[in-house]
């Protein structure tokens, strides 16, 4: 038999999630790749609200993730766009060459 | 008729707004006929409104047309209004029937100028200011006329600008009447901050009635004293009135006698209750002031050689005899003899005007002479001028004078004293004038002999007297000029009968006409000499006067006509005693090097400071741009370093969990 799946696991994946995603924005210096870093981040906190709503009863867990799923895909259409005119000009760009502002 | 005060000031604002679009196409002589109209409809005006208000009931003689609120500004509020009372008629009546006489004057004297309707255009804003000044209910209306007439003065002493000392001579006056400005203007702030308000009627009211404190009475006082002694020429702002000689001979006649110089005694005896609830020490202060004013202008007069500068510093002494009144709460007496010096003083700064004019521009008396032979009527004019500052009786100056010296004796021997001296001395230099200028041996035919005609001044045509080797013969004015000299001769004959002093000789009715008249306005701070021993013993006061003016015409006749004595002029009072030049050396060296030390304060110190904390900042902000690195990596490591700093005192310090 398989064990029941606790609470604690997923909040351990979602913890697991966040840090592999804050990681690699640290690291990569692609900005496509950061920017799936962040959505990682994102994930990983939605992943945390549904496990505790569940885990408590509240429904209020559950609506937060609908807020931050449309805030996300808003973003994602910021972003990408950014990201998408930024390559188009500097083919290749790494973040790191993105340091206009410098002071 | 009295809610139409406003007309006053009105019929010149008119003619200053016609003359100034239309003043070249109206040309020479329509400018001066539409101006010299518009002055005398002011004075149709003020007649019309001084018979409503004597036919009213004493106390309902005080009447204010508010025009619109100029100033509401939180709880100040400031009217445009105007005050139609005893004093401001009696004021406007004078002002504007001598200006009227000076207009008319002016046609004659200003003919040929180029620059004749500018001439009225100032002329008129002139009287519009005084005006302005002498109707206003508050302070800030009467400030209004006061920086008016400040203005005027500067634009015509300066009128003949071209010629460099006229132009100095305009900025003196302008620059030394600022002096006395800002006294008005912090008495004006004093009196906003103490009782709320800075009309008139409340802040005599309050004085009369007790609420306004002694030492904010006194800094009003002061304040208010400050501003007069500026804008009459009084010590030590005296200095720009013999140099306001260098405008046109009528600007002098206008400024010494109609307006400007008299606003400030105006001013002093309009705020008359203040002064009486003020300190002890404010009155003797004023009345110093003018008494040594009075007396110090008298010894320069004595050595003057310029006709017109003669006139000019005895207009400072007849004003520090005014200064003397209202110091000794003589307001009555300070009024009546403003009223007779202005038409005195008209008339001899017009006659003086008929002479330079007749003698081809020649201001110098030392050559002159005898023109009483060429000048008739000029020369009898000035004579009456002459009798009535001299203070013999029954000329006009002779009854006012009397009565300032009356109060100054009831207030303190040593003022007396210093009166009756300058009494004597007005007399001598006067006489000497008369002397010099009409009388004695003609030394202007030398002059053209040796080819020395002075050249006209610029603006003035050759006269037609020129002969063909430059020789030139005094001539008589023409009647425009010599309508105004009768007319104000016969006021100075007869002036005196505004105020006759109660000898028994003449009806009642006819004494203290003007005292009663003015009784409203100055109930409060005249002096009460009536139980004083120099009441009692005005028959003796009168014939002491007279002993003075007689003393004085004798010994000037002595000496200047029959050569009994060599003429005692020294150079300390041809120069004024030095007064210009001690203020000279003072701005031009203690006052240069303070004015230096100052800026170099303002460059090290105060520059320093306000470079050198922005240079700190920009230095210290370059420091702090340095960790803007740009990457993004650092940013987003630094965020979580901070989330990690913040969970962790949550953690441990907060104990959260």
């Amino acid at each position: 038999m398989i064990a029941a799946i606790e609470p604690t696991w997923y909040l351990l994946l979602g913890a697991v999630l966040f840090g592999v995603g804050a990681f690699g924005l640290l690291v990569r210096r692609n900005p496509l790749v950061m920017f799936m870093c962040i959505e990682l981040m994102l994930n990983a906190v939605n992943l945390t609200f549904v496990a505790l709503a569940t885990e408590l009863g509240d429904i209020n867990g559950q609506t937060a993730v609908f807020f931050v799923l449309v805030v996300a895909a808003a973003e994602v259409v910021v972003g990408l766009s950014i990201i998408v005119s930024i390559l188009r000009g500097r083919p290749g760009a790494t973040a790191d060459d993105l340091a206009d502002l410098k002071g | 008729m009295t809610d139409l005060v406003w007309l006053i000031p009105a019929f010149p604002l008119f003619g200053f707004v016609t003359i100034l679009l239309f003043g070249r196409r109206l040309g020479e002589p329509r400018a001066g006929h539409l101006a010299t109209a518009m002055v005398l409809a002011s004075f149709a005006v003020s007649v019309a409104v001084f018979f409503d208000l004597l036919g009213r009931p004493e106390d309902d003689r005080s009447q204010v047309e508010t025009l619109f609120s100029w100033v509401p500004v939180g709880t100040l509020r400031v009217d445009m209004a105007f005050l139609a009372d005893p004093l401001s008629i009696t004021m406007c009546l004078f002002v504007t029937g001598i200006s009227s006489l000076i207009h008319l004057y002016s046609i004659g004297y200003m003919h040929g100028d180029p620059k004749f309707s500018k001439f009225f255009l100032y002329l008129n804003l002139f009287v519009l200011s005084m005006t302005v000044l002498v109707l206003g209910e508050n302070l800030l209306v009467t400030f209004l006329g006061w920086e008016g007439v400040g203005t005027c003065s500067y634009l015509l002493i300066a009128f003949w600008h071209t010629r460099e000392s006229a132009a100095t001579a305009g900025k003196k006056a302008f620059i030394t009447n600022r002096v006395g400005d800002w006294g008005v203007m912090l008495a004006m702030f004093l009196a906003f901050s103490s009782i709320g308000s800075i009309s008139y009627s409340v802040l005599n009211n309050n004085a009369e009635s007790g609420l306004l404190a002694e030492t904010t009475a006194t800094g009003i006082a002061v304040l208010l004293f400050v501003g007069a002694v500026g804008k009459s020429a009084q010590l030590p702002l005296y200095v720009w009135l013999p140099d306001a000689m260098e405008g046109p001979t009528p600007v002098s006649a206008l400024i010494h006698a109609a307006t400007m110089v008299t606003a400030g005694v105006f001013l002093m005896v309009r705020v008359n209750p203040v002064i009486t609830v003020s300190a002890d020490w404010v009155g003797p202060l004023i009345a110093w002031t003018g008494a040594i004013t009075a007396l110090f202008a008298a010894t320069i007069a004595l050595a003057q050689t310029d006709i017109k500068r003669v006139l000019a510093y005895s207009t400072v002494s007849q004003l520090g005899y005014m200064f003397l009144a209202v110091g000794t709460g003589a307001y009555v007496a300070a009024i009546f003899h403003m009223v007779t010096h202005a038409f005195f003083k008209a008339l001899l700064f017009l006659g003086s005007g008929s002479v330079i004019h007749g003698m081809n521009d020649e201001q110098d008396m030392r050559k002159m002479g005898k023109l009483a032979k060429f000048m008739p009527f000029t020369a009898a004019t000035f004579i009456v001028g002459w009798l009535a500052i001299a203070g013999v009786p029954p000329f006009a100056g002779f009854w006012s004078k009397d009565e300032i010296l009356l109060f100054a004796l009831a207030d303190s021997v040593p003022l007396y004293v210093i009166g009756i001296v300058t009494a004597v001395l007005t007399a001598f230099y006067m006489t000497r004038q008369v002397v010099m200028t009409f009388y004695g041996e003609a030394k202007w035919t030398s002059l053209a002999n040796e080819d020395e005609a002075p050249t006209p001044a610029e603006g003035e045509p050759p006269v037609e007297t020129h002969g063909a080797h430059g020789e030139f013969k005094p001539h008589e004015s023409p009647p425009t000029m010599l309508l105004p000299l009768v007319v104000l001769a016969g006021l100075s004959i007869v002036g005196g009968i505004v105020q006759l002093p109660a000898l028994g000789i003449t009806p009642d009715r006819w004494e203290h006409k003007l005292e009663s008249w003015l009784h409203p306005v100055v109930a409060f701070g005249e002096a009460d000499i009536h139980d004083t021993w120099a009441y009692d013993n005005k028959t003796l006061l009168i014939g002491i006067a007279v002993a003075c003016a007689v003393v004085g015409i004798a010994a000037a006749w002595a000496v200047y006509e029959r050569r009994r004595a060599s003429p005692f002029e020294p150079e300390l009072f041809a120069q004024g005693w030095h007064f210009d030049q001690a203020i000279s050396w003072f701005m031009g060296n203690p006052g240069r090097k303070g004015f230096e030390g100052t800026v170099l304060f303002d460059e090290k110190v105060v520059d320093g400071a306000v470079d050198g904390a922005a240079v700190a900042i920009r230095e210290t902000a370059g420091e702090v741009r340095k960790g803007q690195t740009g990457y993004l990596r650092q940013y987003a490591g630094l965020i979580a370093v901070g989330a990690v700093l913040l969970l962790a005192w949550f953690v441990i310090v907060r104990g959260l969990f």
